[in-house]
């Protein structure tokens, strides 16, 4: 027998903060993608047990901890609970992801390096599928900055080019007019 | 030289640059240009083929001439251009294209030759011996002609790609931009002004006259003070627009740090994708030479340039000026270089009307018809006046507005005579309005006006209200021209001085029958140096229309293309230097195979350790074959989380699956694991690999590591495209699980140790298992030929497994191996990859032709049986040595032991080879209808390694073939 110690995807990389940007792991937690087969409505059953219906394409809802996020094309992500048995594909996706938060001033300016999305023009709540550097991310816009998601085995170079463009970002405010 | 009171540098910041390696000072605000000229150097460069000597022309980036090498470290920068570049203290300026010194440069013999040497001479000339070509002329003339060099270095330099948007983008920050974007801003529009220059403020700070009752260029600096406080306007100086392509796209380049000696962590340039929904273009207009004999010596100069050198710089570029127009701007230079106390040696204009009245000899109707002097003007000849004596010559044949931008996508502008120029043709660039100069509106108060009406335009399109804002009082005075493109001449009159393209070059085209403006291009290589024509396009092309009695409408321009100034590659390929180019993707095990000095291989994208060595292993075969046979007697463990995963659920996935495999795989039970092989719609091998029955109608699907992108992006395609009607739900889950294969004979009594319950799967079977109380998936699958399982946790917990079952691995004899190891065992095997399954085989050919179900459809089965993808193939066989010499290489060539080893008789290939411990070099390959050769002899040729070997075609099973180890 062996007792499996658990260990982050961005164990001893994170946080960091530079200038006015700070850049950290999110917790390990539960993750569930759930794609409704044809026709089926699992809204219904979703909200009676974790207290969250589907959200819009694009978008997110979230409740005491719980949060569910429109992932792909007919898929959504459960965060922070398990979902009941529903009329869906449900894989288990928490050891899938790094998850970090992107926070501060300079949080715009920042994506603006590595991601082609208009960031500012986010709602706090706001999803999208789209690139950070070279690899394929979630981004979740929130109050104060962004979540991003990518891949677990993507974790030392998502913390490479974010931390590159967040000391970029801070060297060229500094430099003379 | 510096005039005492004029310019807007600050002289309380003196700085300094060596430039071929005397020190030139100046202070901030200075170019590189104006600081030698400030310091009385005219002479900067040599001429692309000619090597003529060349000076300064212009004020701006769209110089010619005043091209440079900058030499940090062991970094060169070619091609640097003067008039753009910011003085830096420290700055290590060096001139380029010369043999010898820039004074006596060794090739200007070229010059002396220069009648052998007119357009069209190296297609006429170097056309014989052929063989010639490659190996003695183009050498020759390469190192003769060109511009700057790389220092072949890699290059240190940071670069950096952003993306920004905007509602209104506001190309140039002159009067009209500026009105532009004021006009955009108070609207509530996102603006981005953007603006080459590092100030604000166009041409406003090159001249003397007043807008809005105050001096033009603190009226400017007003107006971005006024920008600069309101939230929705982002300034950009230092970024040149350099393209506008679809869908209101931008490409820019802002020079971030070249103005600063230490950048630190900040990028060199920073390349912009901007996308904006409406654009005002007001990038202004360039002012035209005209050609006359030796207008190429420095000291000639563009009149507005010298002025604009004057006002904005302070600099006085010559003590006795003549000037020498065809339009009434030219007045402004005489009077601005008039009013500073500068000599003014002679007013050439070549119109006999011309109203112009001043302090100085004033020759009307007249011409230049020569300059003397080499390094520097001396003397200028004027038609009625004879030589005058002068050491600068100012420049005017007019302004072509800045069209680039508006023409980007294939559009072409249109001639407009009475400024006789090109002017933008509305809408050639959807979103875009073109103001100010750049639409041909020459005033300042037109541009004022201009500006604001553009932007409205553009507002308006957007569906916002604007205020129309007070246009400032400003000269309305619109100037006069008309047209003069050369002095006829015996000598050499210069169009195009990046390419040493003269008049005569130009009429040769097209006496030789080159008469398009396209042709005519090509043939003199006009405007295909790195100003791409800015210069001479309109010239060369007015010359042409003369030459073939066409107008210049007719004649038309060339193609106007991005970018609009050179742009750096390493800037477009930002994040794409070194280790940037791809991601990197690690298992959960990279750090224990480090630790354990595991060189790591790439696979896709991702990392994996070659092998383990152990201490005395020298060389990497001793640990693979340690490994091998440890994993053949013992039990070895290796990571293959990399292997693609995807999980596959719905009432109809096992339909989906068997219409992507072509096997069955709906009968597949829960509980069990199937190998199955995916062809193209093409009919060839895509992919293979196992997929396992977890439950009903849900099953988790394994691709190979190389193609698992792949695999999924053809899951897509099919499930969206191909099979709408099937109720299937898919999504990778490779990095949920990380997974380790555990082979060997002793690999059953290894997990007992290491799963809550021993195991108890049959061959081919699947199942749940905890480890530490942990939920996990056990699969008895096989990649070695041995007893074997994968088992896979949670990847939180995939380091701690790998250490774990390392520790008790240990104990029984075993531990880690890697892809060496694994590779020799599946070759031993026969088992593939994508080394023989590359996109060119069929099932048939790797002998799984009896695979393909007859009772359904599935994808490539049509096409599978197609001509040519049935007979007379090349089949997966074994190859042993057996002659003298045994070594094997992958991609050797087979042929007849009697045939020569040519193309023509090549009858297959070797895919793998391994040193098997137990069988010596074994090898896969294809032969040309392989399975019914085995046993023959054939000779192996590596033509790259020189490496002939016989080899005995063999079953591609070597090991085991009933699998019999596997299955107990």
């Amino acid at each position: 027998m062996i007792d499996l110690v658990a260990k982050s995807p961005a164990a001893g990389l994170l946080p960091v903060t530079v200038g006015a940007s700070t850049l950290s792991e999110q917790p390990v937690t539960q993750i569930y993608s759930i794609a409704p087969f044809k026709g089926a409505h699992v809204s219904t059953a979703l909200k009676k047990a974790v207290g969250l219906g589907l959200p819009n394409v694009g978008g997110s809802k979230s409740e005491d901890g719980v949060e569910i996020l429109w992932a792909a094309r007919g898929q959504y992500f459960l965060i922070g609970a398990k979902p009941p048995p529903l009329p869906a594909a449900i894989t288990d996706q928490s050891d899938a992801w790094c998850t970090v938060a992107l926070t501060g001033e300079n949080t715009d300016h920042v994506m603006a390096r590595l991601c082609p999305l208009d960031i500012a023009s986010m709602e706090h709540g706001d999803v999208a599928r789209s690139l950070v550097g070279h690899m394929s991310a979630i981004i979740v816009k929130r109050k104060g900055g962004v979540t991003l998601m990518v891949f677990r085995a993507f974790a030392k170079t998502l913390v490479h080019d974010l931390q590159t463009a967040m000391r970029s970002v801070t060297a060229q405010a500094t430099l003379p007019d | 030289m510096r005039h005492d009171t004029k310019g807007l540098i600050d002289r309380t910041q003196r700085r300094s640059f060596t430039f071929d390696g005397n020190s030139y000072s100046g202070f901030k605000g200075d170019t590189l240009a104006s600081t030698l000229l400030a310091n009385n150097v005219h002479l900067v460069g040599r001429s692309f083929k000619y090597h003529r000597p060349r000076g300064i022309m212009s004020d701006g980036t769209q110089d010619p001439n005043g091209l440079v090498e900058l030499h940090q470290g062991d970094q060169i920068t070619p091609n640097l251009r003067l008039t753009g570049q910011e003085l830096v203290n420290g700055l290590d300026i060096r001139s380029q294209n010369h043999l010898g010194s820039l004074d006596w440069d060794l090739l200007e013999l070229n010059d002396l030759l220069s009648p052998f040497l007119s357009a069209g001479f190296y297609y006429k000339t170097f056309m014989w011996p052929k063989a010639f070509w490659e190996k003695l002329y183009e050498p020759i003339i390469r190192r003769a002609a060109g511009l700057g060099r790389l220092s072949m270095a890699n290059n240190s330099d940071r670069y950096e790609k952003a993306f920004a948007f905007c509602d209104v983008l506001v190309i140039g920050s002159g009067p009209a931009g500026l009105m532009a974007a004021l006009t955009a801003a108070e609207a509530g529009a996102q603006v981005i002004l953007a603006e080459e220059d590092f100030i604000f403020g166009g041409r406003l700070n090159s001249e003397t006259y007043d807008v809005g009752g105050t001096s033009g260029h603190i009226w400017a600096a007003e107006q971005i003070a006024k920008l600069r406080e309101m939230d929705n306007v982002r300034l950009m100086k230092r970024t040149t627009i350099t393209g506008a392509y679809d869908g209101g796209t931008y490409a820019a380049v802002e020079r971030v740090s070249h103005h600063v000696a230490q950048s630190g962590d900040a990028p060199l340039e920073t390349f912009w994708r901007i996308t904006a929904r409406g654009c005002v273009y007001a990038a202004g207009a360039m002012e035209r030479p005209i050609a006359f004999q030796n207008n190429d010596r420095p000291g000639v100069i563009m009149a507005s340039a010298l002025r604009g050198y004057l006002n904005r710089y302070g600099v006085a570029a010559g003590k006795r000026v003549v000037l020498f127009g065809n339009n009434d701007d030219t007045f402004r230079t005489a009077h601005d270089l008039a009013a500073a106390g500068i000599h003014i040696a002679a007013y050439v204009d070549s119109r006999a009307d011309a109203d112009i009245t001043g302090d100085f000899p004033i020759y009307k109707g007249a011409h230049v018809t020569n300059v003397k002097g080499r390094k520097r003007v001396e003397a200028v000849t004027i038609t009625g006046a004879g030589d005058v004596m002068a050491d600068c010559l100012g420049v005017s044949g007019g302004y072509n507005p800045t069209v680039h931008l508006a023409c980007h996508m294939n559009g072409r502008p249109q001639w407009n005579e009475n400024i006789a120029a090109f002017i933008p043709t509305p809408n050639m660039v959807p979103g875009m309005e073109v103001a100010g100069a750049a639409g041909g509106t020459f005033s300042t108060h037109g541009c004022l006006k201009s500006g604001v009406f553009r932007a409205r335009e553009v507002l308006k399109a957007l569906g916002l209200e604007a205020r129309a804002p007070a246009i400032p009082k400003a000269d309305a005075l619109q100037t006069r021209i008309r047209p003069l493109w050369m002095v006829p001449c015996k000598g050499r009159a210069w169009l195009d001085f990046q390419n040493d393209v003269t008049v005569k070059d130009v009429k040769l085209a097209a006496q030789e029958n080159f008469k398009s403006v396209e042709h005519m291009k090509r043939y003199t290589t006009q405007g295909m140096a790195p100003d791409q024509g800015k210069n001479s396009n309109v010239n060369a092309l007015a010359v042409l229309a003369d030459a073939t009695g066409r107008g210049i409408a007719e004649t038309g321009t060339t193609t106007y293309r991005p970018p609009y100034t050179p742009v750096a590659i390493a800037a477009m390929g930002a994040h794409g230097q070194g280790a940037g180019f791809a991601p990197q993707r690690f298992t959960t095990s990279d750090k224990i195979s480090r630790d354990m000095n595991a060189p790591m291989i790439e696979a896709g994208l991702w990392y994996r350790p070659s092998y383990f060595p152990k201490d005395g292993e020298g060389h990497w075969r001793q640990s693979c074959d340690r490994e091998v046979a440890m994993v053949r007697s013992a039990v070895g463990v290796a990571d293959v989380s990399t292997l693609g995963k995807i999980d596959i659920q719905g009432p109809d996935a096992g339909a989906f699956l068997d219409f992507l495999y072509i096997n069955t795989f709906s009968t597949l039970k829960p509980g069990k694991v199937r190998y199955g092989l995916m062809l193209r719609e093409d009919g060839y091998v895509m992919d293979d690999g196992t997929t396992a029955c977890i439950a009903t109608n849900h099953y988790v699907m394994t691709t190979t590591t190389a193609a698992a992108g792949q695999v999924m992006r053809h899951l897509e395609f099919v499930s969206q495209c191909l099979r709408p009607d099937l109720d299937v739900q898919f999504i990778s889950v490779t990095e949920q699980w990380a997974q380790f294969a555990v082979a060997g004979p002793k690999s059953r009594d290894l997990l007992a140790q290491v799963l809550d319950e021993p195991p108890d799967l049959p061959f081919m079977g699947c199942g749940e298992v905890s480890v530490g109380g942990i939920k996990a998936r056990l699969f008895r699958i096989s990649f070695s030929g041995e007893h074997a399982y994968e088992l896979a946790v949670p990847a939180r917990y995939g380091e701690s497994l790998f250490k774990g079952v390392l520790d008790k691995a240990d104990a029984l004899g075993g531990g880690a191996y890697g892809m060496e190891a694994l590779n020799v065992m599946r070759v031993e095997k026969g088992f593939l990859t994508h080394s023989e399954i590359d996109g060119r085989v069929t099932a048939g050919d790797i002998g799984m032709g009896a695979m393909m179900s007859e009772g359904k459809d599935f994808i490539g089965k049509t096409a599978a049986q197609r001509p040519g993808l049935l007979e007379d193939r090349e089949e997966l066989v074994g190859l042993k040595p057996v002659g003298a010499v045994k070594e094997l290489n992958a991609g050797a060539f087979l042929f007849a032991v009697e045939d020569d080893p040519i193309r023509e008789t090549q009858q297959g290939y070797t895919t793998s080879v391994a040193f098997s411990p137990e069988l010596g070099m074994i090898g896969l390959g294809f032969l040309k209808n392989g399975r019914e050769r085995h046993g023959e002899v054939l000779k192996l040729v590596d033509h790259m390694r020189q490496v002939t070997t016989r080899v005995e075609i063999c079953h591609p099973v070597f090991l085991d073939p009933e699998g019999s180890k596997a299955r107990d």
